[in-house]
């Protein structure tokens, strides 16, 4: 095995660690904004569109690439956006007040 | 240090204050009071990751990523927006969808490249096509989630003989290619024919499993996409898609068992043994029996003179879209001095914690919602439970009868309070297709009708109660 392989596996494996700690007590009430904000997360996976798009040179790649980066940037924005709108709603029901969706 | 190795710096520096903020932001996640604060430090962090990549040296043009990446953004914008609160598992399962696509993309795109290139090493093309498989499989099993709850599809399990040999046949033919692609022997072709198996298997894998599970399947697919992006990582050696990819993953895998748990559903038998399939004999061959009805004049009396009153939502609510009505009636009650609660079982609506979502979204205070184990320390000493479009989480039979198929769920004890009363659509079973012991009990009412419609009676009766 490789110097970087056995690098990268390392950093796979520690954070599949810090994965589980980082959430390990979250309150019911918020498995569906963590669900959908790690959701947005997984969306880095759009840097390796970026990547892939920045050196494709023929046809065939490019349009790969470009189908990419488009499923890849809704996957981010929207992902991060419909998770900020759900806790909005949690603040909102806090001060008991209208007043939701100020964006 | 040359320009070049100052911009290589300054690329790894950024992705490493990008992945503290995704794991700050994370922890910010799992407390109700910061969560929102975390949502938006992990947005911070994916903006200095993309704006630092801009600058990686492997990124030379920039026409599409200048095209594809706004065209994207609006799209997942506008339909963040756009979405009903009731809607939004399946926007996650749209979201999540896209990424697995991406992931599968990237990874057969950079490897095509890397092949043409003739520098392909083996660990890079097994990396390429594990991407390939894991994100088409989420891709698939995304869309099909999607269609199931979003009713394009009857949520009931579908599955053919040998479904789960199909599967398994599927997954070992992608490995065996797999392996031929990775070591050279096989080429464009048999890429091709993997998309096309593990778009298959997505399918085939999620087909057997009934509406009730999606929630589940979506915390599945997400961590499969978490897990396809650490892979992809790998395939274009980036440790920032192998970190926060990874941390997807991790995170998504316990969620997906905190959710089990909550339903008392092992996941093996959520992913591999469908609801109520093996139980069917029970639930039809019940025969009819009488149950005690009430109408909106009598119930708003009951309620209007009570001293605690609990309400238990379930996901026909939300199908009435009538969390309006019942916070309407909360409010009169509260002005009344009744002491009212809102009791939240882990699994009510489509996703835990998505009827919290969307009471709040309905202007239920906060305070005034309370979990399993506080309401049903309760129930003994409330005077009426209103049980609305909410089934499975309120039978006694997981409770009480060793031979039901929800047998050892957590359960709302509705049947221990002075009175029960269940707002019901129609006469059937519930989501799992299982009778419930609870109607047929002494103490129990039932209000037939469209939740929103006998919720709006309701409320009018308590005007002159």
């Amino acid at each position: 095995m490789s110097r970087e392989l056995v690098l990268a596996v390392y950093v796979f494996i520690l954070a599949i660690f810090v994965g589980f700690e980082v959430i390990a007590r979250v309150p019911a009430v918020l498995h569906t904004p963590l669900m959908s904000a790690t959701n947005a997360i997984h969306g880095i996976v759009l840097l390796g569109a970026m990547l892939v798009a920045g050196h494709a040179d023929t046809p065939l790649l490019q349009g790969l690439a470009f189908v990419a980066v488009v499923l890849g940037a809704a996957n981010v924005f929207g992902g991060f956006a419909v998770t900020d709108r759900m806790l909005d709603l949690f603040r909102a029901g806090e001060k008991n007040g209208k007043g939701g969706h100020a964006k | 240090m040359s320009l070049a190795d100052l911009r290589d710096s300054i690329v790894a520096l950024a992705y490493i204050v990008a992945t503290i903020l995704f794991i700050l932001g994370l922890r910010d996640l799992s407390s109700p009071r910061t969560a929102r604060h975390g949502n938006r430090l992990a947005a911070i962090g994916m903006f200095v990751a993309l704006v630092a990549t801009l600058m990686h040296r492997d990124v030379t043009s920039f026409w599409i990523i200048g095209i594809g990446l706004p065209i994207g953004a609006v799209l997942g914008l506008v339909s963040a927006r756009r979405v009903a609160m009731t809607a939004m598992p399946q926007m996650v399962a749209l979201f999540n969808g896209a990424g697995g696509a991406t992931a599968a993309l990237v990874s057969v795109a950079e490897y095509m490249r890397a092949s043409g290139a003739g520098d392909a090493k083996v660990s890079m093309g097994a990396a390429a096509v594990t991407g390939l498989v894991i994100g088409s499989v989420s891709f698939t099993g995304s869309l099909i989630a999607f269609a199931k709850l979003q009713e394009l599809m009857s949520s009931s399990p579908l599955r053919f003989p040998g479904n789960r040999v199909f599967n398994l046949l599927l997954l070992v033919a992608c490995i065996v290619l797999g392996w031929r692609v990775s070591t050279g022997v096989g080429g464009m072709g048999e890429l091709g024919i993997i998309t096309a198996l593990a778009l298959v298997l997505g399918a085939t894998g999620t087909l057997p499993i009934g509406g009730g599970d999606m929630p589940v399947v979506i915390a599945v697919v997400n961590s499969l996409t978490g897990l396809a992006t650490a892979v992809t990582g790998m395939v274009l050696d980036n440790e920032m898609l192998i970190v926060a990819g990874m941390l997807v993953g991790a995170s998504g895998t316990l969620l997906t068992l905190l959710m089990s748990k909550a339903m008392n559903r092992s996941l093996a038998s959520v992913l591999f043994g469908g609801f109520g399939a093996a139980s069917g004999a029970v639930a039809t061959g019940a025969v009819a029996r009488e149950t005690r009805t009430t109408t909106p004049d009598d119930l708003a009396v009951a309620l209007a003179y009570a001293r605690r009153v609990a309400i238990v939502p379930g996901y026909g609510l939300a199908v009435a879209q009538a969390q309006r009505e019942l916070q309407a009636i909360g409010n009169d009650l509260v002005a009344r001095g009744v002491d009212v609660t809102f009791a939240i079982h882990p699994v009510a609506g489509r996703m835990p914690g998505h009827m919290n979502v969307l009471l709040a979204e309905a202007n239920v205070p906060y305070e005034r919602m309370v979990e399993l184990e506080q309401a049903n320390a309760a129930f003994p000493d409330t005077d009426v439970v209103l049980i609305v479009g909410a089934n499975d989480v309120v039978n006694p039979a997981a409770r009480e009868d060793k031979t039901s198929p929800i047998y050892g769920m957590p359960i709302l004890d509705a049947d221990r309070a002075r009175l029960a009363v269940v707002l019901k659509r129609g006469r059937s079973a519930g989501f799992a297709g299982i009778d419930n012991e609870l109607f047929y009990r002494e103490n129990t009412r039932m209000l037939y009708g469209d939740a929103k419609g006998s919720l709006a009676a309701i409320a009018e009766a308590l005007k002159t109660a």
